[in-house]
């Protein structure tokens, strides 16, 4: 079996002096022996299929380089593509942490041989429960519509009802994964107001009853809009015994209101927009966040820590403080499933937000209001192209249409493509309601001149 | 005392006594500056942008002033209390598959063209990266005998659920949903399957191990009926033993008209010598953070890869990449899909570096990885059992070598001593190797201990845990209040055992309670 000539980097015992010593000690005559509990008839002895490697790192790098340079990353600055996967600036600093193997290459571990990650990850509930205004982090789960699967499923058990009302504003992707993730559950799809994509009362109303488990919102919601009704929402919520859950881009928080002062009781969201790159998607991941309540807190399945004294004056470790409540130990008693999730991503947005500071999400806030505002009326002067919710307030994201253009989105795109800009997300199919449409993000990576470049080229293309 | 090569008497973890970073706060430090807005913008837009003043935030963000060096420092000095793989010795983290994750690979993905990227941009921009996936794609494929992949699935247990999803939306278009109600698993499998299984609406059956160490068949004929509507299980399960009767127990379960899920999180052992297909599974899942390198980032970076057969495929998770021999493109419109279970196409970064290593190894080089794994388990597993106090769990009822891992128990030592499994957890650390995971839950072993020697430790490696245990055995057995003051040159003290009780989840909680 093992080839006693080819001894790989990763693999060190493939050196023939190691192997025969190591079979010795145990007494097999050959590695083969080892696999007898395998029987012939499991055994595969054909081909894999695999492409010829590149067991020379220099060959492997260049190769698979080679085959990503294939992308194009657009420059940060002409990025204006978000809709849950955003092009912000990442620190340094978080790049750095980022790099440290020590981090990075970690399991779980020990609180005492680990203590440092578990103190990052402390750190990062620490600073998230200010931002949300919720006493209670855990560990990060797979992505936004990951926690909010899971925080609808929390407000399921609470409250031993089925019915979940969602809003029609939160996008295809947390739509399909709420529908997918969830069993058992009667989902209500509310209303919007066409004009300011915010929760549509009348029909919220309506919907509501003695049956309903949780009321869900976000804010700001995936078509950018803020929901200036989300205090009377959560009051509805709460008159009928309902949970009260609110989605939120962290990033906002530093200008808009915490949800926990608007009477959330779960906060869900996602984490990529604290210093974390796009990585086509592979920066995701999801906060979850809620009141220190016990019959909230033990329905959370996934881990959160507890600051623990030691038997030293004044040090601290850190332990997960509700392993009894998590799949690992309920097993079938769970109707949740988690397991290794995203932590260093939460290790990373701690790093964010210790940089930023409290000054610092203020201003990062402002600036992506008002520049995100200046590209929108920038945009909606140009011939032909409409902000159908032009009153509306909204946090970085903005509907754009270009009806009386004549144009289709999907062309206009490509063209952008062509010409050097990741234009907004094509919503012609997943909102048909607002015709031929995109949604336009505008971050505090884009300056004047970007936004008058980009409008400029638009109406090129346009027209 | 024992002699020892490996051993480090002198050992002491670094022991920076780090503050909160919150304690490091002073008020008006700067971390980072982001940029202002222009003039010229501001006075363009008026009011306009400003926050409704029933949302524009009134309370007070309470985040920490700390200027910039001192928030690396902060961190830089977390990260040096960390045994992480590249660190520190990791065989104790048994199920998790802790090995070498290339550096080369993570150099591949801080290149623009995948840091950079946005998953919804122009599938023209996006070649490369689809290219890569679907080739990772083919290749597990060719590992595992089974003929689709999908992997968005954000980690394991999500994996595991995604095919859980994918067993009952095949009965209910067999119209046999409300029938088929049952899911069997085993005690030893990962408590993932049963979570999973649960949460997509199933009962669920635990088979539990036999005196082999595995479940007995007849265990499992007793389980079968027309209400199955699968098996989700390991093989080999945590323990390390292989059951050989694996393609009679897909045998049964189809023949009662069920699906037979392979969980395959760690596949280290098995990986290009015994595939899903030949045993008769229909569907399999992968972590990609175990068996493909993927570093495991204190608890994720996590990335499953769910693999169905054929007549399965159209119920796999949305979108998926298609190549017509030039392009490759995303496909959406799959109306019998269970939908989407992670926004776009998963962990891609995660993706990018397991293809990387197999393209680093090869066909021989992936079976190496096996063929060594076993080996460095099966000499760890000896030695192992040779220490006073310690002993292989189902021993001597099955004699079998071990695969990948072994689970092993102190219950001697226990009975002998007083010291417990969880006392020498803490205790390894002191001689600087990462502590181990006893067992998932629920235990099967009495004191159980769990090993994973990964292909990527060397001799040496597992020679200095065998002598660190070695010498942890010998102090339970003389001194055995040490063990249970353990740890003692950690870089923190042992716990407090009353802090167990109710502790504070954030800072602010703990500084209101300390007010009170």
């Amino acid at each position: 079996m093992a080839d006693k000539e080819f001894v790989h980097p990763y693999i060190p015992n493939t050196n023939p002096t190691s192997t025969a010593a190591m079979l010795e000690e145990i007494g097999a005559s050959s590695i083969e022996e080892l696999f007898q509990s395998i029987p012939d008839h499991l055994r595969y002895q054909g081909s894999l299929g695999l492409p010829k490697p590149y067991p020379s790192e220099i060959e492997l790098r260049r190769n698979i380089a080679k085959t990503l340079e294939n992308n194009i990353s657009f420059e940060p600055h002409r990025n204006f593509r978000g809709g849950g996967c955003w092009q912000h600036y990442v620190p340094s600093v978080c790049d750095e942490i980022l790099s440290r193997g020590e981090f990075l290459t970690a399991y779980t571990g020990s609180r005492h041989a680990n203590v440092g990650s578990f103190q990052a990850q402390f750190e990062f509930q620490s600073m998230i429960s200010e931002l949300t205004d919720m006493d209670v982090v855990s560990y990060v789960t797979y992505d936004w519509g990951s926690a909010a699967r899971t925080a609808l499923g929390m407000a399921q058990r609470i409250t031993q009802r089925c019915k979940i009302l969602v809003p029609k504003n939160i996008g295809p992707w947390r739509s399909s994964q709420i529908e997918t993730l969830l069993f058992n559950s009667d989902i209500v799809w509310i209303d919007i107001d066409p004009t300011s994509s915010q929760i549509d009362m009348n029909n919220l109303r309506d919907a509501m009853g003695p049956d309903v488990a949780a009321i869900y919102i976000e804010n700001p919601c995936y078509l950018g809009n803020l929901e200036t009704q989300a205090e009377a929402i959560g009051a509805l919520a709460h008159e009928q015994g309902a949970i009260f859950i609110v989605g939120v881009d962290p990033l906002s928080l530093g200008v808009v209101e915490a949800p926990g002062t608007y009477e959330a009781d779960i906060v869900c969201g996602t984490v990529q927009t604290l210093g974390i790159h796009m990585f086509a998607g592979g920066g995701l991941a999801g906060l979850l966040a809620m009141r220190d309540e016990e019959r909230i807190k033990t329905e959370c399945p996934w881990p959160i820590l507890g600051l623990l004294e030691t038997q030293q004056k004044n040090e601290f470790t850190f332990g997960w403080a509700n392993f009894n409540r998590t799949p690992y130990e309920l097993r079938d008693e769970s109707e949740d499933f988690i397991g290794t999730g995203q932590t260093i991503w939460a290790i990373i947005a701690g790093v964010y937000l210790a940089l930023m500071g409290p000054k610092g999400m203020q201003e990062i806030g402002e600036t992506i209001l008002q520049r995100s505002h200046y590209a929108a009326k920038k945009i909606a002067a140009i011939p032909g192209v409409t902000l159908p919710m032009e009153n509306a307030a909204f946090f970085k994201e903005f509907v754009v249409n270009i009806d009386d253009t004549g144009k289709k989105i999907s062309t206009v795109n490509a063209e952008l493509t062509d010409l050097g800009f990741n234009s907004g997300t094509d919503l012609s199919k997943s909102y048909p309601r607002f015709g031929q449409a995109m949604l336009v993000a505008v971050t505090e990576c884009h300056n004047k001149e970007d936004i008058d470049t980009f409008a400029l080229t638009l109406e090129k293309v346009v027209s | 005392m024992s002699k020892s090569k490996y051993l480090n008497e002198n050992f002491q973890q670094t022991r920076w006594a780090e503050n909160i970073i919150y304690e490091h706060s002073i008020d008006g430090d700067r971390g980072i500056l982001p940029p202002k807005t222009e003039p010229e913008i501001l006075s363009e837009i008026d009011e306009s942008w400003e926050i409704p003043s029933s949302l524009k935030r009134k309370s007070k963000l309470n985040l920490p002033e700390v200027a910039q060096l001192y928030v690396l420092r902060h961190y830089t000095r977390l990260s040096q209390m960390v045994f992480g793989n590249n660190v520190a010795n990791n065989i104790g983290l048994a199920t998790a598959t802790m090995k070498y994750s290339p550096l080369v690979n993570e150099n591949l993905v801080r290149m623009k063209q995948v840091a950079e990227i946005h998953p919804e941009q122009d599938v023209r921009t996006l070649q490369g990266i689809l290219e890569i996936i679907y080739n990772l794609e083919q290749a597990l494929k060719g590992i595992s005998g089974l003929d689709h992949f999908c992997m968005q699935p954000g980690g394991g247990a999500a994996a595991i659920f995604t095919n859980a999803k994918i067993v009952k939306r095949y009965h209910e278009d067999r119209g046999e949903g409300d029938q088929r109600t049952q899911i069997i698993t085993t005690l030893n499998s990962h408590p993932a399957n049963a979570a999973a299984a649960s949460s997509a609406g199933f009962e669920v059956i635990h088979l539990p191990p036999g005196p082999a160490g595995y479940p007995d068949i007849e265990a499992l004929k007793a389980a079968v009926s027309d209400e199955t509507a699968g098996l989700m299980t390991t093989n080999p399960e945590d323990t390390g033993l292989f059951n050989p009767e694996i393609k009679e127990w897909t045998n049964l379960v189809h023949k009662a008209g069920g699906l037979c899920v392979h969980d395959q999180a760690n596949a280290n052992g098995v990986i290009g010598i015994a595939r899903s297909r030949e045993a008769g599974f229909d569907l399999c899942h992968f972590n990609l953070h175990k068996t493909f390198s993927i570093p495991h980032g204190s608890y994720g970076g996590g990335a499953g890869a769910v693999g169905v057969r054929d007549d399965l495929e159209r119920y796999l998770p949305k979108p998926r990449i298609t190549f017509d021999g030039e392009q490759f493109d995303l496909d959406f419109d799959l109306p019998d899909s269970i939908g989407t279970v992670r926004s776009y196409l998963g962990n891609t970064q995660a993706q990018v570096k397991a293809f990387a290593w197999i393209m680093a190894l090869g066909e021989k080089g992936i079976r190496q990885v096996a063929e060594i794994a076993v080996l460095n388990n099966n000499y760890l597993t000896k030695k192992i059992a040779e220490i006073k106090g310690a002993s292989i769990s189902f021993y001597p009822d099955n004699t079998d070598w071990r695969i990948e891992q072994t689970r092993f128990s102190w219950k001697d030592l226990n009975r002998d001593t007083g010291v417990d499994t969880e006392d020498i957890r803490n205790r390894v650390v002191d001689y600087g190797i990462q502590t181990y995971w006893p067992s998932h839950h629920p235990y099967t072993v009495a004191q159980p201990f769990s090993l994973e020697p990964t292909e990527s430790v060397s001799k040496a490696d597992i020679d200095e845990l065998i002598e660190v245990f070695t010498r942890v055995s010998e102090e339970s057995y003389e001194t055995p209040e040490v063990v249970q003051n353990a740890p003692h040159k950690s870089s923190t003290a042992a716990v407090n055992p009353n802090s167990f009780a109710d502790p504070p989840m954030s800072w602010r909680v703990y500084q209101r309670r300390r007010v009170t």
